[in-house]
Formats: structure tokens, sequence, C-alpha cells
């Protein structure tokens, strides 16, 4: 049986961020996952947001995480080449009632520490973000970043493989058992033992404690639906434009992505697990006068996708990050709601003090791999076009045609350290598919550039997690 | 910079309409033409057309897609004139016609044109573009991809398969998953009437006794992983009718609700772009609104039938060729202005100096009609009517209006239908 | 008296037949009476299917029969479909089959697929 000094439970961003910062050390970090890809819960359907700070109230985990996240957000983007933009954010106020929020987020803001926060009047929020409906009698503004939660996740997970952690796919925890100081964890791929274990399971977080028979919490969860936006609408906005929350939930919000295209969501309903993410007929609509308000112009007939999201959170609110009052060598990262995505690395190393505490020793390695490097074709100008295509010429051949992702790119993804078996793991990874036709003419190439690549026959390819089969079987053999 | 290598003419996309396109310029004059494709053989989607019932006007026989493709394909390549590259894909064009593309073979590479014709035909609506609601399992896919397994690659996609959208790739694949081992459940519409084809209702789907339900759709997709089922009600126009609702079990969604042009290189170059076609606006010789930009197929509008994409796609290519070698089309433009119960036109614009002996005009009507009228008029005056004992949204019209009946026509021309006793 | 839609071309002229006195009205060409008695007594139609073949820049090569079959005839031809496999290279024409099922029609091939 396997064994780890730390294994981390789950990879999402919040399990790969903490197998990113303990690879850098001289232990044995193992992390299992029970899909078939990494980054495939809350991380996979969000807003993509890194959030400037000034929601979560002053002094909670939330807020202090969340500060700290996005700082570490920004170095590990630029080491390690994933897709992140700056830009500013407004929340919008309509009414005086929504004005009086503005001025205490504003308050909050500055309690929290986020720089460059402040109140704009009408007439400032209008040269701020022209597309906003006129009629806002003014915003908050505060500087942030919207990111690639897929690539974000993928990057730090792959950085801790090859700093030497072992990412084990398809290994759903069954159960854990205690004996002298030592876990061993059954999961659907296998058993593994270990000396600590991080609990970043997300919407499975409290299904994981109760395997140590620990029920301290039992998080709800919450979906919200979103449009995604054809890239003729990605421009329709250059800043994060959210609404004054209120007693239907934070409130829509719309935004450009990384790949630039425009999402507009969410709204928020409880489901019964992180499995619920269907979309809902009756109340997906909705979001489309919400969205509005805020943009009057955008045009919902440009949409190319929508999607709903599950994040968990804990009925005290707060994240809950300290280990398991049953199985203190168990730290839980649970109840990572928002702003989960903007706060991970800080969650990380908070979680990681806490092992520290528990009596885990940390001694950094020597020669710890810290960059990635990646081809992305689209981005490239003429001549480095041109040049990455005499190098290798399958980075002349456009697979995705949508947004312009090579064979060569594809390729590359395929075989880095974390390997994507199904059509979405190469749609997070390279984008492939994630355009206007939604994979219409490339899903087809993909799936046969795949199943080369991993040497499998194309009837084992999945679109998604293990069970997702594409094909059926061969023509001329069925009958 | 780029060495810049020019053709008279270069047509992006070698489907049926380049391919129309390239041959009707080479026939017109144009001594260096560049066909550049994207896949990895020229003949476009019709080569996972395997059915027949093409060039039934152009070629008087009921050919397969492949056959038509080949039969172009031959002359193409019989051309000496017409250089091909596959494999190919433009990533920009320019108004000043330049072509940037990148393959694997020749890497990346810029052209200059004398003019350009877009033939990059179009894609399949999506889930997404449409909203079903419900899970996101694997199963759900659009007819065309459907296509290209089973007839390009080999593989079954589904057991068990409800196909949405009456449209003719739907109706065409009900018949081929069927003939292959599939079982076909039933054919959703939503409209009040089959968007295909007559003869594919009755050869894809009353020969193998498949349902067709019309004013209903599908409301919910159910299932974790693989489809599992899918939730059906009758609509009040697009609005489901609470109490219709039925399930159907199946493994497969085929998705037949729709074709878009595919028009980013087009929007990249300035072209404007009719948002009732979701083309390019055009003109008679099929030029767009950027002067030595010109446009064919399905990039304009989406065409029911291939032979009227070869012989509009002939007069862009002859168009081309002309405007490469100097002999700018000009004149007053006219617009044609969309009537009662017309949903668009193709062109939209026509400058009568270049009509020489007809005026051809394609449309559809917005609902099936019996008996109808066409009228073309311009102000009071009455330039021609058309007598037609059917007509439906599926199937596109063609009027000619020979050019002696448009002398002096200089305001706006409308067509309109109206329903006959 | 039966009403049906004519087949032989898109144009789908709504055709009604009269089998006792085998007569058709509705009909826009001469094709149309043909077809449209033949339809209810002995429908025919052409069989376009793929069969399987190696070596080329795909799995299947497109095929068809080379005139109307006896509807029934259809699933049988399938069958023996099944059992094709072709090499690259093949030709627009090559005929696989002759006289499929004493139907009078060849099954042929309908692309062109070089060796590759």
């Amino acid at each position: 049986m396997k064994h780890y000094d730390v294994l981390i439970i789950g990879c999402g961003v919040t399990g790969a961020a903490t197998a990113y910062y303990l690879s850098k050390n001289q232990l044995s970090v193992g992390v299992v996952e029970g899909c078939n890809d990494i980054g495939c819960g809350a991380t996979k359907a969000n807003s993509a947001i890194l959030h400037a700070g000034y929601d979560p109230e002053p002094g909670t985990l939330c807020a202090r995480l969340n500060i700290e996240g996005i700082k570490l957000a920004k170095e590990i983007c630029e080491k390690l080449s994933v897709l992140r933009r700056e830009l500013p954010s407004l929340v919008l106020a309509f009414t005086e009632k929504d004005m009086e929020l503005v001025h205490k987020l504003y308050e909050q803001g500055i309690e929290n520490g986020v720089p460059g926060i402040r109140v704009l009047n009408n007439a400032e929020t209008l040269e701020a973000e022209p597309m906003v409906n006129p009629e806002v009698l003014g915003a908050l503004y505060a500087p942030s970043a919207i990111v690639d939660p897929w690539e974000y996740t993928c990057a730090m997970a792959e950085t801790a493989v090859r700093n030497g952690a072992e990412v084990n796919l398809s290994c759903k925890v069954t159960a854990i058992e205690e004996k002298d100081g030592v876990y061993t964890v059954r999961t659907t791929g296998g058993d593994f033992t270990a000396s600590y274990l991080v609990n970043a399971a997300g919407s499975y977080a409290s299904e994981i404690a109760a395997m140590v028979g620990d029920h301290s919490f039992t998080p709800l969860h919450r979906c919200g639906q979103y449009y995604v936006l054809d890239k003729s609408e990605g421009a329709r906005v250059n800043t994060v434009v959210f609404r004054c929350p209120d007693e239907n939930g934070k409130g829509v919000l719309v935004s450009p992505t990384t790949h630039g295209n425009l999402i507009v969501g969410p709204d928020a309903y409880i489901v019964k697990d992180g499995k619920t993410v269907g979309t809902v007929a009756e109340t997906l609509h909705k979001l489309k006068p919400s969205g509005k308000k805020s943009v009057p112009s955008i045009d919902f007939s440009k949409t190319i996708h929508e999607y709903a999201g599950v994040r968990p959170i804990a009925e005290d609110s707060d994240f809950i990050i300290r280990p398991s009052e049953q199985s203190a060598h168990l730290i839980h990262l649970a109840g990572i709601k928002s702003p989960g995505l903007s706060a991970a690395p800080a969650i990380a190393l908070e979680g990681i003090k806490i092992l520290c505490e528990q009596g885990l020793t940390l001694t950094p390695k020597e020669n710890v791999i810290d960059e990635r490097k990646v081809i992305r074709f689209k981005r490239l100008n003429e001549e480095e076009k041109a040049a990455v295509v005499k190098e290798n010429p399958l980075y002349g051949q456009i697979v995705c045609r949508c947004e312009t992702v090579t064979e060569g790119e594809i390729i590359d993804a395929i075989h880095r350290p974390i390997v994507p078996r199904s059509i979405d793991g190469i749609k997070r990874r390279t984008s492939a598919g994630i355009g206007r036709c939604q994979g219409g003419f490339c899903s087809t190439r993909v799936h046969e550039i795949l199943a080369r690549e991993l040497g499998v026959s194309p009837l084992d390819i999945t679109l998604g997690d293990d069970g997702s089969y594409i094909l059926t079987g061969e023509t001329k053999e069925v009958r | 910079m780029m060495n810049e290598k020019y053709y008279d003419v270069i047509v992006v996309g070698g489907g049926p309409a380049g391919l129309a396109a390239a041959l009707s310029a080479a026939e017109n004059g144009a001594e260096k033409i560049l066909i550049l494709e994207r896949d990895n053989d020229i003949g476009g989607i019709l080569n996972q057309c395997v059915h027949n019932g093409f060039g039934l006007h152009y070629f008087k026989e009921a050919l397969t897609g492949p056959e038509y493709a080949g039969r172009f394909a031959e002359l193409v390549k019989a051309h000496d004139n017409i250089e091909i590259c596959c494999d190919t894909m433009v990533l920009n064009i320019s108004a000043d016609r330049h072509v940037s593309c990148v393959s694997s073979k020749n890497g990346y590479q810029v052209f200059r044109a004398g003019a350009i014709v877009l033939a990059m035909g179009c894609r399949e609506r999506t889930r997404g573009a449409i909203a079903i609601p419900g899970d996101r399992p694997s199963g759900v896919i659009t007819a065309g991809t459907a296509q290209r397994y089973v007839n390009i690659s080999g593989y079954l996609p589904g057991k068990k398969v409800v196909i949405l959208g009456s449209g003719d790739i739907g109706l065409i694949m009900a018949r081929r998953l069927t003939l292959e081992g599939a079982k076909v459940l039933a054919c959703v519409e939503l409209a009040p009437h089959c968007n295909g084809l007559a003869r594919n209702i009755v050869q894809c789907l009353d020969d193998f006794g498949i349902p067709l339900y019309l004013s209903h759709t599908v409301t919910n997709i159910v299932g974790k992983d693989r489809l599992e089922k899918v939730c059906i009600s009758k609509v009040d126009g697009y609005t489901p009718i609470p109490g219709t609702e039925f399930e159907i079990e199946c493994d497969t969604l085929l998705l037949s609700v729709g074709l878009i042009p595919e028009n980013e290189l087009t929007r990249n170059a300035g072209v404007g772009i009719d948002g009732r076609t979701n083309g390019a606006y055009v003109y008679e010789n099929m030029e767009t609104d950027t002067a030595g930009i010109f446009a064919c197929g399905n990039v304009v509008h989406v065409h029911d039938l291939v032979d009227y994409v070869t012989v509009e796609s002939m007069k862009a290519g002859a168009s081309a060729a002309k405007f490469a070698l100097g002999n700018k089309a000009d004149g007053n433009a006219i617009s044609i202005s969309n009537g009662n119960g017309v949903n668009y036109t193709v062109p939209q614009r026509v400058r009568l100096e270049n009509v020489d002996k007809a005026l051809e005009v394609f449309f559809r009507t917005n609902k099936v009609r019996g008996k109808s009228l066409i009228k073309v008029t311009s102000g009071d005056k009455e330039i021609i009517t058309f007598k037609r004992e059917h007509m439906a949204p599926g199937e596109m019209e063609k009027l000619i209006i020979p050019a002696k009946m448009l002398a002096g026509v200089t305001d706006t021309i409308k067509i309109e239908v109206e329903d006959q006793a | 008296m039966k009403n049906i839609i004519c087949t032989l071309c898109p144009k789908g002229c709504h055709l009604s037949v009269d089998l006792e006195n085998m007569t058709v009205s509705g009909n826009n060409c001469p094709r149309g009476v043909k077809y449209g008695i033949s339809e209810l007594t002995a429908p025919m139609r052409t069989l376009t299917s793929t069969v399987k073949i190696d070596g080329a820049i795909c799995r299947r090569c497109p095929v068809r029969s080379s005139a109307d079959v006896p509807r029934e005839s259809v699933a049988e031809i399938m069958k023996l479909l099944d059992t094709v496999q072709l090499t690259a290279p093949v030709s627009l024409g090559d005929v696989i089959f002759e006289n499929v099922l004493g139907t009078g029609a060849d099954i042929i091939v309908t692309r062109n697929l070089k060796a590759i």
C-alpha cells in the first residue's frame, strides 16, 4: 500500500494549492480525487473572479484569506503561466438603500485592507464602465481580477506533480481507518496510507469528516446558474459588474472571462448535493432581466452555453479551517464557498500552518520547480506563430476552429503531468470546444487525438467523468 | 515581414460553394486561384452526407453527397489555374484582401488577393444556443457531429435515440442510425410544421414508423453521466403547456435545431452582416459591402439544396474573377425589402446596371402556406408576380425576375407573399 | 383515394392516388403518376450506407445502390454490407456487389479514396 506523509483528499483548487505548496518540501505528498480529472467540483463552475475582498465580514477567515489569496494568486499565475486579467469591479447601486450598502461595503473593504477601493457617483460610474445602466446612482469601485479557474488548478497540481507529488484520479474515498497514528484511506481506485490527511473534498467534505466520526459540520449546497455568451459579446464590459446584494442573494454579475466570453450569473438556490448541477428552466431565464438591469445592451441571442455550479456553504458561514476534533491529524479545509477561488492559496497555507502545529515538520526542497510554459497559439503574434509552426508543425494544425486551438497544444495537454482522459479534460486545459460551436466540429477530432495519444480505443474515451461514454459501438458490428 | 504571394482569387473553404466558385473563377479568366480548406479533403460537409438527393437540379440526377462533391473535385483538380491547400486554416482576412492562414505543411502564411470568395459554410446550433435545461450528461450531440461519427469514423453515438428538430440533417440521421441498428424513438419539433423536405419525412421517418411530434419540445434532460431520459412537452408557440409532459427513456438526444452561417472571419474583415440571414449583405453578383470580397453558399444564408449553392457560387466566382481582372461592378444600389410573409431575401441589394438577363432572388417564407401569390413591387409599380401551390419555411424559394421587367425601377424593390383562397 | 407526397424531387408534390382506377392527380410532372402508383403498391428506395475501409483518410467508405431497390430488401442488403471490408484506394463507381440480392441494382462506391 502506498504511504504518504500527507494525503490530500480532493483535487479542486484548494487541494491543488495545498499540494503545490506542500510539494516544495521534503515530504511525500499524495492527492486522491474521486473524479477522472482534477477541478471537477466547485472549481469547475463558478464566476472565475479573484474578488477584491470587501465582501466578507471583517474579522472572518473569509476576509483575511481572500485578501492574502489574491496576492498569492497574482504571483502563482505569473510564475505558472495561468490566464489572469486585472480589471476593476463595480458594485452598482440603483436605490438609496443600495447606496447605503455600497458605503457599508466600502467601510468593510477599508477594514479588510482592500487597496484602491472607493465610492463612485453616477458620472464616475459611467466613466469607469460606459455600458452600465445610466440610471445607476453610484457604485463601489475596487481593483480586481478574473482568472481561468481550470488552468489555475491544473497549473498548481501539475507543478506539484513535477515536484514529486502524486495525483491519483478516479479514487473516490469510501472509508478512512486510523490506527497507531496512521490513516488507511480506502478508495474506489485502491487504498493508501498516510500520516496526515487534508480534507479538501469540497461538496463532500462533511462525508469525509463523518468517516472519522466527525459530524461537526454539515455543509449546505448552494447552486448558481450562469449564461455564457459568444466572444462577440465578450467586450461588452471591461469591468466585473456586480449588483448590490439583496434578500435574493449576492445578485447577478456581468463579467468578461479570460477566454474573451461574457458570463452572466449566478442566481442562488439550495440543492441536495454537489452533483446537482443541472440548469432549471423555471429560473434560468430570470438571469436575463437581472443582467440587463446592470448592462442593458447585453444581447442574449449570442448565448452559447449555460452551466450551474455548486459550492458548499457551512452553517456558520465562515470557512472551516481546523483540525478535526475527532482526529487531530485530519485537517479540514471545508465550507469553501465564495470567495474560495480567490482565497485558495491562502487557505492552503493556513492549512499547512495547522499541519505544522499538529506536528508535521517542513524542510524545503532544493531545486524546486516553480515555473510552467504553455503555448497558446491564438495569443502569439505573426512572427511567433510562424516560429512555433516551424519548430513543431502540429502547431499549424488547427483542431478547434472557434478558439483556434492546435493539435500541438492538445498533444501538449495530454502529455503534461496530469493526463486528461476525457473530451472535457482537453476542453478545460486547451479551451478546445468552449467556443461558439461547443465542440460540434472539433469534438470528433479531439476524440481521435485523445484515443491515439493514450493508445486506447475511441470507445473508451468519455465526455466528462467515468461513465459518460460517448460512443456505444462501431457501425457494421452491432446488428 | 512575410512575403506575400499574390492570387487573383482566393477562395476560403473547399466545400461545394468554394469548389464551384473556384471553377467559375477559372472559367471567367482568373489565372491564379487558391482554395484554402481546413479539412483533410475538399468536398466539405458533403463528404459525410452519404445519402442521395443532391444534384437533381444541377446534374439532373440524384447523387449522394460524396458523388456531388467528387464531380466538382475532379473538375477543379483538372484545372491548372486552381491550387488547393487542405488542412489549412484561415486565421484572418482583411478588408484590403490580405489572407493569413496556417497549416502543418506550409506553416504560417500571408497571401494577397485580387478578390476573395468567402465560402466557409455554416455550423450547427447547439444545446447552449437554445438553452435546453437539465443535467449535462454525455449523449446530447448535434446531428452533424453524429453524422461524422457514423459515416466517417464508423462509430455509433447511441442505441436509443430521440431527435429534437425536424431539419433535414435530423431526419436523414434518423434513417441512418436506424439502418445501422439504433432505435430512433421519436422526432420532436417545436414548430407546428416539419422543417425538413417532404421526401425526408416519408423516407426517413414514415418508412421506419418513427413518430413525429409537432408543436412539442424537450423541456428537460436527465442523466448523471450518460443521458437517461428526456422530458417532452407540447407547446403553445414557444411555451410548454403544463400537464402535457411525458418522458422518453433514451441514451442519445440528437439536435437538429438549425444552422448558423459561420461568419467570424467575415465580421473581422469588417463586412456588414444581415441579422436576418446571419450572413453578409450581398449584391446581385454576390459581392459583399466590402469591395472585392464576395460570399456564397451557406455562409451567406442556409440553403436547403446544394444545387442552389452551386449556382450561387458560380456567380460569386465569376464576379470575383471579373473584379480581380479590373472590371469592378458599380452603379446605384437598390434595396430589396421583405414584405409580408418574407423572412429574408438574398441578395439584399441590387445594382440594376449589373443585372444581365435576369435578377435571381432567393427567399424563405415565414410559415406553411397553400396556394400563394408572390408579388414583386417597387413603389406603386407591380414588377412581376409568381404563383405557388405550396410554400414552407423549410423550402427556399427562388425567383427569376427578367431584367426587362426591372427597367426604370429606382425605388426599393419589395417582395411579399399573399395567401390565395 | 390516398394522399401522399411525391419524393422524386425536392418539390414534394402532394399527390392524390386512386388505386382502383390507377389514376394520380396533384402531380406537376408525368413522373408523379408512376411514383404515386408504385409507392402504394411496391415502394422502391435508393439505399445509401457505408462499408468498412482500411488505409484511407476515413474508416468508412460511402456506398449506394446503383438503382432503386424494393424497400423490403433494404434490411437484408444492410446485413450484407456489414461483411464488406475494403482497402484503399477505391474509386467512385467501383462495384462491390453486382445485382445485389437479385434486385438488379449494384452496390457501388460513391467516394474516391486514395491510399494513405
